[in-house]
């Protein structure tokens, strides 16, 4: 699937997930198998690094919403981090921004995760 | 430029395999009658979520069906229209999602409906005959 691709790496207690391309319903399973390996792992602080993602549909947000309660009730959250204005307005239609922490930047939510 | 009318149509099979040749479809109709970047990406999220729906909703993902797909505009409107011969879809059966309720009950999808509301200017659903019409319309 050349139009998206997905990293995992780890900074401390932290996992990032650096996220490009297009995330829609083809796509979106690459995303869902990630967390859940995360997740399995007992992996819950988790920050997804969106500098790189291009196109985001409703699929793609869906994925968010499936694991953000179990992750919470571990513990942990899931942080978005430097998305662009076009993926970003996508995630405010549908009101993610009061939800989910989203941040500017990886080092913001990192540093909100060993506060 | 008074009265000039574009129109293309694209035939895909029903999966979501075709969903980023569906979105450049209508990009490149877009960047050729020259609107700008956030319209752009506008009709690309509305067709997606329009042909993602068809592919589950109407087909329930059997990718051997097909469905049309046509982008035209003239000077005031860009419409986008998907056609499709599978299940019908009830337009009163749509609501505006809540977002804390669905993730408290771990559901997902339901969405679309409401981005491409939010994305155009008109949305119209008719059946005719055997076939479900959507009809995406963005005044530019």
């Amino acid at each position: 699937m050349k139009n998206f691709s997905i990293a995992t790496r780890q900074n401390q207690n932290v996992s990032i997930l650096d996220i490009s391309g297009e995330l829609d319903a083809h796509t979106a399973s690459q995303l869902e198998n990630a967390l859940k390996s995360l997740i399995d792992n007992e992996n819950y602080s988790i920050v997804v690094n969106c500098s790189g993602l291009d196109y985001i549909a409703s699929a793609g947000l869906g994925v968010f919403m499936a694991y953000i309660e179990d992750v919470r009730s571990l513990g942990g959250d899931i942080k978005l981090t430097d998305m662009n204005d076009r993926v970003y307005n996508v995630f405010d239609l549908l009101g993610f921004p009061t939800l989910y922490d989203i941040l500017d930047s990886e080092q913001e939510a990192l540093h909100s995760f060993n506060d | 430029m008074a009265g000039t009318r574009q129109i293309h149509t694209l035939s895909v099979e029903a999966s979501t395999e075709h969903l980023a040749e569906v979105r450049d479809f209508v990009a490149d109709h877009a960047k050729n009658i020259g609107l700008n970047q956030k319209i752009i990406s506008e009709i690309r999220l509305a067709v997606d979520e329009a042909y993602t729906n068809i592919i589950k909703h109407a087909y329930d993902n059997n990718a051997t069906e097909k469905v049309s797909i046509e982008i035209g505009s003239d000077d005031d409107q860009l419409w986008i229209t998907l056609i499709d011969n599978g299940k019908s879809f009830d337009p009163d059966s749509y609501s505006e999602p809540d977002l804390m309720r669905r993730i408290k009950e771990k559901k997902r999808g339901g969405m679309g409906v409401y981005l491409i509301r939010k994305v155009m200017d008109q949305v119209q659903y008719n059946r005719k005959g055997k076939s479900n019409e959507i009809r995406m319309v963005k005044n530019l």
